[in-house]
């Protein structure tokens, strides 16, 4: 009991997240310097627009994205929209141009729950503000690249997307460190409202170096009817990660589904789920794949069904490549009346012999046998992606193959 | 063409098949009866190379050549393909993967959508390979599979297993067009047919049949004649026939 009290005196400031290792908030510097804004941000340099456009983010023909949003550091270096009813800017200011965007702010995500949302409140930040107006329907997606340039910085991410009732909107989002910099804090709050009727597609493609530690903190608010597609692509290297957005479906009918697909090569941690409360007679799917090559994966996923009719399912299956590696799949379902519907199955294990030697049979090597597994594996059904979307995870899965060679 | 001389087949230590001997020519269809449990599937697997069934005597040739030690993605390159009983199932393979793998970068000239037009699977190119699959799917696709990879020899497990009657007479045409039963003359491709039952007999056309019995081959002779033998006498009748 005293031990308790004692930690609910402790300022949030204080308390290390429930999951993932800890990190040392003060071993990285808060102040970064300004970016100019780039009315053309195709003015990039070569080799920071290829890391972009390694997560998803294009920055010479932008013709297939209804809008942008670019930030380095802590700058906005650019954002524009091109498609009607559609707002594309940075948090703060939209928080200046539309007070009333107060009544979003920290609802979804609770500033003391843990040191990261903690730090995030009370230091200066940026993000995107995406709001798609009632009954807009964005044709191309909105891209949104948040870019790490300066060594050693912690970046602070604010994010705020609003559908409004009726609209549709996808959202590509990347997440990426410049060539040369290797060490870095992302913090990254992100609140989204789905509303009635509404369609919202989100698909991050992070890529990392390998002494960055990230911590995204999401929640999701999913109203009748509404359907929130979450797509998260972790490819590439990360000391340690730490992840689990709760979407809360609070109308009947509404629709979630999140996948995820990890690869975690030697040194990298990465503890990521999917949360899932199901308080309306609404739906979930959570998926998730992981490939540890020699890195260590906890899967969690979380379904809770609140009342009676609400249906989900969660599965959990990773994939160990070579000698090392560690992946624990943590599947959890909770029931709180009669008649929810929730399912969960989970594997962990290495490619079956039998499936490499099929296709030997066909004539591949068993290099190609295993890259052609390894590729089917990651590739999650997406549901009512758009084909450049789809082209998009695609290319990261081609990216990596080369660090997943076992 | 193929020439398997007194080969003998071990299986985790345990010995399956004794001293075997037969060939088959070009252009020739062999069958091999025998019941379960006789070592057919065995040797199948060993000619096509998989390690689990090792080789403990004798030597298996392929166009002349000893490839009684080759890996099996080797054999496959040399001409060699295999319909599989009971494929695996590869979950986030989806189909049109797997027949792009198998026509890899051969120009013969067929494509993907082709394929599955003519083995009445065009519905079936967005599943995951084997995932749920009827017997009858099983063995078109895997039919879909050999003709994308086009093989001059064709090893073929109880192709007619499970297979309905609506599916049996697509299954035999597809057998028919691998091994180019159509041609008379200048046909090239083989094959080996294993088959329990005998019921793809009355879809494709062998030339040669023998019993597998215990671990050794126990007749010679014609398909049908062998066939009509087992049908009345079982395969106990084979055991004691003089003919081996």
């Amino acid at each position: 009991m005293r031990k308790e009290m004692k930690n609910e005196m402790k300022q949030p400031s204080e308390t290390a997240a429930a999951q993932g290792i800890d990190v040392d908030l003060d071993a990285y510097t808060h102040v970064a310097e300004e970016h100019p804004y780039q009315e053309d941000p195709s003015r990039l340099s070569a080799s920071d627009k290829e890391r972009i456009r390694e997560v998803g983010v294009t920055l010479d023909d932008r013709s297939q994205r209804s809008g942008t949003f670019l930030q380095i550091d802590q700058s906005v270096v650019h954002r524009k929209t091109d498609q009607e009813g559609v707002e594309v800017m940075g948090t703060p200011e939209a928080l200046e141009k539309h007070p009333e965007l107060s009544e979003y702010w920290w609802k979804l995500v609770s500033p003391e729950a843990d040191k990261f949302t903690a730090y995030s409140h009370s230091h200066p930040f940026q993000g995107y503000f995406i709001r798609a107006l009632p009954g807009a329907k964005a044709s191309q997606p909105v891209q949104s690249c948040l870019y790490l340039a300066k060594h050693g910085l912690a970046q602070n991410v604010h994010n705020l997307v609003i559908v409004e009732e009726g609209a549709e909107l996808h959202i590509i989002t990347g997440c990426a460190v410049a060539p040369v910099k290797e060490d870095g804090l992302h913090v990254g709050i992100s609140e989204f409202y789905v509303k009635k009727g509404a369609k919202l597609t989100f698909t991050m493609i992070h890529s990392w170096a390998p002494k960055m530690a990230v911590r995204p903190r999401t929640g999701i608010i999913v109203e009748e009817g509404a359907v929130f597609m979450n797509n998260y692509i972790c490819l590439k290297p990360v000391r340690t990660l730490q992840t689990y957005p709760t979407a809360r479906c609070v109308g009947d009918g509404a629709r979630v589904r999140f996948n995820s697909v990890l690869v975690a090569s030697h040194g990298a941690h990465m503890d990521v789920g999917s949360r899932v409360l199901l308080e309306a007679r609404a739906s979930a799917e959570i998926i998730s794949r992981s490939i540890a090559t020699g890195g260590d994966i906890i899967a969690r996923g979380y379904l809770s069904g609140q009342v009676a009719d609400a249906k989900g399912h969660l599965e959990c299956r990773g994939l160990i490549l070579g000698d090392k590696g560690n992946i624990l799949a943590i599947p959890e379902l909770e029931g709180t009346v009669a008649g929810v519907d929730l399912s969960h199955e989970a594997a962990v294990g290495k490619i079956a012999e039998e499936e490499i030697e099929y296709f030997m049979a066909r004539g591949l090597s068993r290099d190609d046998a295993v890259s052609v597994i390894v590729r089917g594996f990651l590739s999650v059904d997406i549901e009512g992606l758009p084909p450049e979307l789809s082209a998009q995870i695609e290319h990261a899965i081609e990216l990596s193959e080369q660090d997943m060679a076992p | 063409m193929l020439e398997v001389e007194e080969l003998s087949i071990a299986v985790d230590g345990r010995q399956i098949i004794r001293d075997i001997s037969f060939n088959v020519d070009i252009g020739e269809t062999l069958v091999l009866f025998g019941p379960n449990g006789g070592g057919k599937s065995t040797l199948l697997m060993t000619i096509m190379g998989f390690p689990r069934y090792q080789v403990t005597n004798g030597r298996i040739l392929f166009n002349g050549e000893d490839i009684t030690r080759l890996p099996v993605d080797e054999r496959s390159r040399r001409g060699l393909g295999i319909l599989f009983q009971r494929p695996p199932v590869v979950r986030g393979v989806k189909m049109r993967d797997m027949v792009k793998a198998c026509i890899g970068d051969k120009p013969n000239g067929s494509t993907v959508d082709h394929l599955a037009q003519r083995a009445n699977m065009q519905d079936m190119l967005d599943r995951e390979v084997n995932y749920g699959f009827s017997g009858g799917e099983v063995k078109r696709s895997e039919l879909m599979q050999l003709i994308a990879q086009g093989p001059e020899f064709v090893l073929l497990d109880e192709p007619d297993s499970g297979v309905d009657l609506v599916n049996i007479q697509l299954v035999g045409d597809m057998i028919n067009e691998i091994l180019q039963r159509d041609k008379r003359r200048s046909r090239t491709h083989s094959g080996l047919i294993i088959t329990h039952t005998g019921h793809i007999l009355d879809y494709v056309e062998a030339d040669r049949a023998c019993v597998l019995l215990n671990g050794g081959i126990w007749c010679r002779g014609n398909p049908r004649e062998i066939l009509a033998s087992i049908k009345s006498h079982g395969y106990e009748g084979c055991a004691v026939c003089e003919k081996k």
